[in-house]
């Protein structure tokens, strides 16, 4: 990657960018004059929002995977599946492929997901493990795929619409869908609120919110 | 594509007056380098050095284009809406769903996921893009911006990670598969239609440079 010049950031500039226009205002500036959106160089409440949403976010994914996700009425009798279970059953019969991509899509991606946070979140306080570029494309994935948990959610919908076949068959969702929605949208909440510019700031110590001198070993080379 | 690196703004500093000199910077949303703003020609872009987000992409003719496939859009979400997108059919038994059956398949307590489905898959696409086109409607006239016009772009952009249409067409498919040894399975006219939405909303956010929008929302 060839760079031109040393790179600097606004807040190093003492100024302050806007992450919603790109507009860039003399530090301290309260609102951007350009798109009106509130300006701060790091949002100080950054990894707060972050955990909270985190913690709502994994404390419904847990019912989600507990309670059945959809319930299968047949002739030969009801059937209630969570998500690991329906995996399991399909597995059983012989569908390896349907169930390793129920498995990853629906346990994997997710669980992933609130690893990925932490390990972001628990980055920018502890000082990181990865490079920044490593740690900014994994912000960038898991920001990308958390919207696209929703698709389980949405597959319940329409197999439930659909499968009302009277007495032959009906499907109606169970209860997990509920909390999984719940926890996709926490997740995506909670991602959104991780400010991105930390993951550059490693280097430099007075940037990172709520510690201020320590670990100054860590102090990254500029690049040049 | 050709790719416009970024030159650095640190040796940028001239004699100039303050907000004349701010007025030419632009610093990365994704990670704060602050570069002055390049002339990026129609077809190029602008990629920040640092973490590659795509800072400018001026497209000629971007807001004619875009409102026309903003409209399209919106169309095809309101006829996706009411017709059937799958139709399954067992033992003589036929059944077919639009989304609004779809979205009124929870009850009781889960209808609060009826609304919710709802939201992600009509309401907020179909919001963002009618604000889209109130936003772009003034500009491509060479009109002085609506008024809340800004309002309504901060708006349509924090709208853009809740609608989920495209979402919900991969999900159709997914239907299908699942159902496909149950029973005899079809698509319905609304699938196509999602179909053809998936393709435009992707070309629209192609299309879309911020930048130069909220440059000539600020004149």
């Amino acid at each position: 990657m060839e760079i031109t010049g040393e790179l600097k950031t606004a807040r190093e500039m003492g100024l302050v960018g806007c992450t919603r226009c790109t507009r860039v205002s003399p530090a301290g500036t309260a609102r951007c004059p350009r798109c009106g959106s509130v300006l701060r160089s790091r949002d100080p409440m950054t990894l707060q929002k972050v955990w909270a949403w985190w913690l709502v976010g994994l404390g419904c994914y847990a019912p989600a995977n507990l309670y059945p996700m959809l319930e299968t009425r047949t002739m030969t009798g009801t059937q209630s599946d969570t998500i690991i279970g329906g995996a399991v059953d399909l597995a059983q019969h012989g569908n390896w492929g349907v169930a390793i991509i129920i498995l990853i899509a629906s346990v994997l991606i997710p669980v992933g997901k609130f690893v990925a946070l932490a390990g972001l979140a628990i980055g920018v306080r502890r000082g990181p493990q990865l490079s920044d570029k490593r740690r900014h494309l994994l912000y960038e994935v898991v920001d990308y795929i958390g919207r696209w948990s929703m698709i389980d959610v949405f597959v319940v919908a329409i197999l439930s619409s659909l499968v009302q076949l009277q007495a032959l068959a009906s499907i109606t969702p169970g209860r997990a869908s509920l909390f999984f929605a719940l926890s996709v949208i926490f997740t995506m909440l909670s991602a959104q609120a991780f400010d991105s510019r930390l993951i550059w700031d490693t280097g430099r110590r007075e940037d990172m919110p709520g510690r201020a001198g320590r670990a100054d070993h860590r102090r990254r080379e500029p690049t040049a | 594509m050709r790719h416009d690196k970024m030159t650095s703004s640190a040796g940028a500093h001239t004699a100039q007056p303050v907000a004349d000199r701010l007025e030419r910077l632009i610093a990365c949303p994704v990670c704060d380098v602050v570069y002055t703003v390049p002339t990026v020609e129609s077809q190029d872009r602008a990629v920040c050095a640092r973490c590659h987000t795509v800072l400018i992409a001026p497209r000629r003719k971007a807001g004619k284009r875009l409102i026309a496939l903003a409209l399209t859009v919106l169309i095809l979400i309101v006829a996706a809406t009411v017709f059937p997108f799958l139709a399954i059919d067992a033992r003589g038994l036929h059944r077919d769903a639009s989304v609004l059956q779809t979205a009124f398949a929870f009850s009781g307590a889960m209808s609060v996921l009826s609304v919710a489905v709802l939201f992600f898959i009509v309401v907020i696409p179909a919001t963002r893009l009618a604000l889209l086109i109130y936003v772009l409607a003034p500009l491509i006239r060479d009109r002085p911006p609506a008024r809340w016009a800004q309002q309504a772009f901060r708006l349509s952009e924090a709208l853009i990670p809740w609608s989920m249409a495209e979402i919900f067409a991969l999900g159709c498919a997914v239907a299908l598969v699942k159902l496909s040894d149950l029973a005899d399975v079809v698509f319905g006219p609304a699938a196509w239609l999602f179909a053809a939405l998936v393709v435009i909303v992707v070309v629209t956010d192609r299309l879309m440079c911020r930048y130069s929008i909220w440059k000539s929302l600020e004149n």
